[in-house]
């Protein structure tokens, strides 16, 4: 990717702009637009209402509407907030969900850097959420947001262990940390993802089906956690506390905490796929390779890789307008008295299948 | 704790004031909580921004005027504050009201139940932070009031149950759609009881929160649905009947315990739930029974009660709700006095919310099923 565009513009500098730049205008406010719209539009499905439909044809142009006024608005800064602070949050809570995006494996010819820590990097960066929101909480000066803030930070925190566990079992399994080998390992057909055993032969393979099936609902549940959704969006829980950390923002402000919600969404479904789903692999083979047309392959992969992401994605929307929401202590009772237990008794059962 | 106290290290708890805008607080409630962390030591509710002077307005008004005011304390429940006004003024000038004007109230005041019963239940969904729920509610909400806008022409405050009979006759396929409303509605119920009710995690936020114990019940004069969450069986409509409710066969649901103690929050919402059923129960009877006559013809001409006091209570949604009226022998009422349910069920929330959670409170609020219009009046 880097080489390829180095040689059309033949300036390092301006490459690394434009590589950076490229996940940002294709992927991340692109989705971030659809996803809000989409979530809109699931939501009037799923109670029997229409949702937007006056901004183009069936609203589809809502989104931008919204964006749009978003920005005409003022950017109120309450007098009593730490300046320096609340101008940053926003901004580190979109870098952190923004980063994560570099090392997604879109395809095989599009990943924005092929890193060797790939998974460990993503595990790394999406802290910036983290003291964004913590920032964002206590510079409010509001009692919501503050309580807001500190749930938000317990629960992230907490939620990363089990994530980073059942990180590990996939990493010992594939034996890599990089995503794009781990997605070129899955290759061909869908007996050969992850949650299926991967691509080795034999026994070992069927034995590690039902533990890849614990691996996948414990991350599933601890991704969900991470980005706040519901049945655990206590830090933004509405009826509790008005908007969480950031009731105080306005503005382009909330705009950017906003779409870093929904780029964080695709984010985790993105690592879920990557690690479990055949990442942007096929299930039943290429066109291109029927047809004879190699460069279509990469396409293809962007396209099932986008269509799985979005995929998850819409279950968490569809869990969102199903589900209540858990009490805090009660959220923080799954993730130590159940999740990592099981995601620790999952990585010792994998070891010893694989030692096999 | 103690430790900190010995330390002599200066702790304070904070103050967090909910309301009079805050989403969860069922319009304008302002409750000063104090936390220690996120447990709640004192909760002190502070009403009256909704305070309408209605008990003064309601001197200065010949009787029939009251009663569109009586339609804006409860504007959930706007049928049975009528018929509860009605009841009184009746038994206070002695009037007898025609058999078909009994069965269309009762039919009126337990459709005007159900909607109530929808809307606490829809609300308390979103207050745990299931949305869904509270639209799929207000579905079915919207066709009663299409039955009785069909009626009377309005869909919230009807101003028609009046003092000797009713504002109009019923319309002419009001019993075929009502009958149609009960089909349709009966399975909803089971699916809100799928969606919400037994939910698991729904449960594990109401069940064992917010016990109200029956002795702590009776003596803040808790009434309605969450006096008997607690246990008891206390249902104006058998224990002291008025219109005609002595005619049907219906329960009275108690709260059982039966995902935690006697007297949480599913309880309270549970007690709702089959309540919607009973009032099914009760409309199918009647509805086939209404005998021919004239809806208007007991109303008086002048309405003059005799110098004289009444007080008469009906169960409403919400719970028991009283009117005292004093006559003093001219078209103006000289006193009208209402004791409001939501009034006396929100006094219980401190004693109930004490070392529950900020999350809880929410919880323990929306169960009460509170309506400020009815506690500021």
């Amino acid at each position: 990717m880097y080489e390829y565009l180095n040689n059309i513009v033949g300036n390092e500098v301006i490459t690394y702009f434009v590589v950076a730049a490229l996940p940002l205008f294709l992927v991340v406010l692109p989705f971030a637009l659809i996803a809000v719209l989409a979530e809109r539009k699931v939501s009037a499905h799923m109670q029997d209402r229409l949702g937007p439909m006056r901004v183009g044809y069936h609203g589809i142009l809502q989104t931008v509407a919204d964006i749009l006024k978003l920005i005409q608005k003022e950017d109120i800064i309450i007098p009593q907030a730490d300046k320096k602070l609340f101008n940053l949050a926003p901004f580190l809570v979109f870098i952190g969900s923004y980063a994560v995006f570099a090392a997604l494996p879109f395809s095989s010819k599009f990943i924005g850097t092929n890193a060797e820590v790939g998974i460990f990097y993503i595990l790394a960066v999406s802290g910036f959420v983290v003291a964004g929101i913590l920032m964002g909480g206590w510079a409010s000066d509001n009692k919501y947001s503050l309580l807001g803030a500190m749930r938000s930070a317990a629960q992230i925190v907490s939620y990363e262990i089990p994530t980073a566990i059942v990180v590990l079992t996939l990493v010992m399994i594939t034996g890599t940390l990089n995503l794009g080998t781990m997605s070129e390992q899955q290759t061909a057909y869908f007996w050969n993802w992850n949650i299926l055993g991967g691509a080795g032969e034999g026994i070992q393979q069927i034995l590690l089906i039902p533990f890849m099936v614990v691996a996948f609902t414990i991350l599933f549940i601890s991704t969900l956690a991470e980005v706040n959704r519901t049945p655990f969006d206590i830090p933004e829980a509405e009826s509790e506390l008005v908007a969480g950390f950031h009731t105080e923002y306005s503005g382009m402000k909330f705009a950017m905490f906003f779409l870093a919600e929904y780029a964080n969404m695709f984010a985790v479904s993105a690592i879920i796929v990557s690690l479990l789903f055949g990442g942007y692999q096929s299930p039943f083979g290429y066109l291109g390779n029927t047809l004879g047309i190699p460069a279509l392959i990469p396409f293809e992969q962007l396209f099932w890789f986008l269509s799985k992401g979005v995929f998850f994605v819409f279950v968490q929307m569809w869990l969102r307008w199903t589900l209540p929401r858990l009490r805090v202590d009660q959220l923080m009772t799954v993730c130590w008295k159940y999740l990592i237990p099981y995601a620790v008794f999952n990585l010792l059962i994998v070891g010893i299948i694989t030692l096999i | 704790m103690d430790k900190i106290k010995t330390l002599d290290v200066k702790t304070e708890e904070l103050v967090l004031n909910m309301g009079p805008q805050h989403p969860s607080t069922h319009g304008v409630l302002r409750l000063v909580v104090e936390l220690e962390g996120e447990l709640i030591v004192n909760v002190k509710p502070y009403i009256g921004y909704l305070h309408r002077c209605f008990e003064k307005h309601a001197e200065a008004m010949t009787y029939p005027q009251v009663v569109p005011y009586t339609d804006r304390m409860d504007y959930l429940a706007s049928m049975s504050n009528n018929l509860g006004y009605a009841i009184a003024v009746e038994k206070l000038m002695g009037i007898e009201v025609p058999e078909r004007v009994e069965y269309i109230r009762v039919i009126m005041a337990e459709l005007q139940r159900i909607a109530s019963h929808l809307v606490a239940l829809g609300t308390y969904g979103v207050d745990i932070g299931a949305f869904t729920p509270f639209l799929y509610c207000f579905i079915a909400r919207e066709k009663i009031l299409t039955l009785f806008e069909m009626t009377c022409g309005a869909r919230l405050l009807y101003n028609y149950i009046w003092v000797g009979g009713l504002s109009h006759d019923i319309h002419p396929d009001f019993v075929r759609l009502t009958k149609e409303f009960i089909e349709y509605f009966k399975p909803k119920i089971v699916e809100l009881n799928e969606l919400l009710s037994y939910n698991k995690i729904f449960i594990e936020r109401t069940a064992n929160v917010g016990i109200l114990p029956l002795e702590t019940a009776v003596n803040y004069g808790v009434t309605g649905p969450v006096l008997r969450a607690s246990g008891l069986k206390w249902d104006l409509r058998k224990n002291d009947p008025y219109s005609i409710y002595h005619k049907f066969d219906f329960e009275i649901p108690v709260g059982d315990g039966r995902m935690g103690t006697v007297g949480d929050s599913w309880d309270r919402y549970f007690v709702r739930v089959r309540e919607m059923e009973e009032s099914l129960k009760i409309i199918e009877q009647a509805i086939d029974q209404i005998p021919d006559g004239d809806v208007k013809a007991a109303i008086p001409r002048r309405i003059k009660p005799p110098k004289g006091t009444v007080y008469s209570r009906t169960e409403n949604p919400k719970g028991e709700l009283g009117y005292f009226i004093i006559s003093d022998g001219t078209v103006n009422p000289f006193r009208v006095k209402v004791r409001a349910p939501s009034f006396v069920n929100l006094s219980v929330i401190g004693e109930m919310s004490k070392g529950h959670l900020v999350a809880d409170l929410i919880a323990i609020l929306g169960s009460l099923d509170i309506v400020l219009g009815e506690i500021d009046r």
